[in-house]
């Protein structure tokens, strides 16, 4: 952080976090990222594993990540994080690692690494930002993208009989037995950001304690593509996002469970 | 295995045996005829080793998790075969962007398509041409004998780490499937110290970042005429290359991996008839002998281009020579030529300059 401590007589009641770079984002107005990218900086932080921590970087808004979370990172190609995580991991199986993806990127071009890589149990934590669009390409219509949504590539709305319906992917990722622990969150209501920490430390927890695979799904805003004031998209969310992906914990593994 | 002992082996396995000489610990692959030895052998051998052995759903998982693994700082090798290769050329740009070293092996089957599991030259374009898209090159080395899919391997991961590039072993049906004894050199685990880019945190050091995306202006320019340097310093300093009674020769060979073996039979028989045949194989297909092939076809008679596709390399050939009328080719496509076929070419090609001889005098 840059600033100096608190003045003489002040009690510090909030500061950076240590694995945050202090750098303006190029996160839009009203974007969740930069949200999401704090949390996992307070996780880094409080698990003190900064000095141990390889991320990776998806395709789209987040892959300039590395220029705000103060770790090691390597890029991934699209929809890959999994695996390059996984080869990483593999390699260095004493280190935190993590993956950062998108709804495109792991709901789409990705699915069978981010679906493999939970099977395998692999030892790794992913936080998915799911904005029901691709932000960086101009707002395409995404797996997750809700039926009638407009966007660039449905400009007429998603209809179910030809593109199908969103994925539901914390449910999904939570039947498969390698995974330890799959929550979705939101991160638009400080009530709603507290539980998103608390699920972001337990998915570290997993992989601290060598329990397998967890990832996070965080319910996120993408005002520019919605064409939403920042506001109105952070009401969409526990509205019309949440009644179709319902926030909760859909897997969590217990120590005892796991032999 | 012993080494110096002489072993009976097939190529799949030599290759094996090379990549746990040069320290190669991790292997990730995905199965595909007729490379499945290569897999088998390293999920048996690696786990004794304290390696790392893991089927991948798929090759393109395969070669983001060599990526993984060689960013984390580890030799690390895959292997698989022309369709294979096909779904991992994304993943190999990008370690060519981010400069990561593997080895990638390609025991090549019949193709396009499907194809089929016999042997083929067909994937020359492929790993020599880049394959993946964007500006790069890697180095390509191609064996003729089990002996060459072991030392080759090992010196692919040499090249691999002195460039901080993936480099490619083009193999075939007939050299991964054949058995031959071969020696294996004395162990030389002489795996590098960690590399001063590798990703292991940033304890003590500052935070490093392995990263393809440069958006800054002129940086992706900058960054390919850096990637270009590399290239020209591997031209300069790898080729390499196999003579075969070259000397005098009148009648060239140029032909590279299970061909070029043929051809060594053919140029055997050619010698025993009288006939000043002679062969250069191309070890290393790219860099290319451009200058020893332009020397070889300059000083002959006539150039005889043997590949199993229907002319690849050739096209290379005709870049590095003036005299493109003196170049032939003998194509059998997913097929290896017989060495009476290859004869009978030099025969001709030896009267046609017969004939021109006596037409000048």
């Amino acid at each position: 952080m840059s600033g100096a401590g608190p003045a003489k007589g002040k009690r510090a009641v909030f500061s950076r976090s240590r694995s945050l770079l202090d750098v303006r984002t190029h996160y839009c107005p009203g974007c969740h990222h930069g949200i999401v990218h704090r949390l996992l900086a307070e996780a880094i932080d409080r698990f003190d594993v900064r000095e141990k921590t390889v991320g990776v970087a998806p395709v789209g808004c987040a892959v300039l990540m590395y220029d705000y979370i103060d770790v090691d990172f390597a890029e991934a190609p699209h929809g890959r994080a999994p695996a390059v995580a996984t080869g990483i991991k593999r390699a260095r199986p004493d280190r935190f690692v993590f993956a950062y993806q998108g709804d495109g990127d792991l709901a789409a071009i990705g699915t069978a690494e981010i679906v493999h890589a939970a099977n395998r149990g692999e030892n790794i934590t992913v936080l998915f930002v799911n904005n029901t669009t691709y932000g960086m390409t101009g707002g395409q219509m995404a797996p997750t993208t809700m039926l009638g949504q407009k966007t660039a590539t449905s400009p007429y709305g998603r209809e179910f009989r030809s593109e199908g319906y969103p994925i539901r992917v914390a449910e999904l990722l939570a039947t498969l037995e390698g995974t330890a622990y799959s929550a979705r969150v939101a991160v638009s209501t400080p009530a709603q950001i507290r539980k998103a920490k608390e699920a972001v430390r337990t998915a570290f927890t997993m992989q601290i304690r060598e329990m397998g695979f967890s990832v996070v799904e965080f319910l996120s805003t993408c005002p520019t593509n919605w064409g939403m004031k920042p506001l109105d998209a952070q009401k969409r969310v526990l509205g019309e996002m949440a009644a179709y992906f319902p926030l909760g914990v859909y897997k969590e593994r217990k120590q005892a469970d796991f032999t | 295995m012993t080494a110096g002992r002489r072993t009976l082996m097939k190529g799949n396995e030599a290759v094996c045996e090379g990549a746990i000489a040069a320290g190669c610990r991790f292997y990730y692959g995905y199965p595909i005829t007729p490379q499945n030895e290569i897999p088998e052998t390293m999920s048996a051998r690696l786990p004794s080793l304290g390696g790392t052995f893991l089927q991948a759903e798929s090759e393109v998982a395969t070669i983001n998790y060599v990526l993984g693994t060689s960013a984390a700082g580890r030799r690390v090798m895959t292997s698989s075969s022309g369709p294979g290769l096909s779904l991992m050329q994304e993943g190999i740009s990008y370690m060519a962007a981010q400069e990561l070293p593997a080895v990638i092996v390609n025991v090549s089957r019949a193709g396009p398509g499907l194809g089929g599991i016999t042997p083929s030259q067909g994937d020359y374009f492929q790993a020599v041409k880049g394959g993946g898209h964007g500006d790069y090159r890697t180095p390509v080395l191609a064996p003729h004998s089990v002996q060459e899919m072991y030392s080759l391997t090992i010196l692919a991961f040499e090249l691999a780490d002195k460039y901080r590039n993936p480099a490619l072993v083009l193999g075939d049906a007939i050299v991964g499937q054949m058995k031959e004894p071969f020696v294996a050199a004395p162990s030389r685990a002489s795996v590098p110290d960690e590399p001063p880019w590798a990703l292991s945190g940033c304890a003590g050091r500052p935070r490093r970042i392995l990263k393809s995306l440069l958006l800054k202006d002129g940086e992706i320019e900058v960054h390919n005429w850096k990637l270009h340097r590399k290239y020209t310093a591997i031209r300069e300093q790898e080729v390499r290359f196999e003579p075969f009674f070259l000397a005098g020769a009148r009648i060239v060979v140029l032909a590279f991996g299970t061909a070029a073996r043929v051809a060594k039979t053919a140029i055997q028989w050619a010698r025993a008839e009288g006939l000043p045949a002679g062969l250069l194989r191309p070890i290393t297909l790219f860099p290319f002998p451009s200058r020893e092939v332009e020397e070889a076809v300059c000083g002959a008679d006539a150039a005889l281009v043997v590949e199993m596709n229907t002319g690849q390399m050739l096209e290379d050939v005709l870049l590095c020579t003036p005299h493109r009328d003196r170049v032939r080719f003998l194509g059998k496509p997913c097929a290896m030529p017989t060495p009476e076929e290859i004869l009978a070419e030099i025969r001709g090609l030896a009267a046609e300059a017969g004939a021109r001889a006596v037409r000048t005098r």
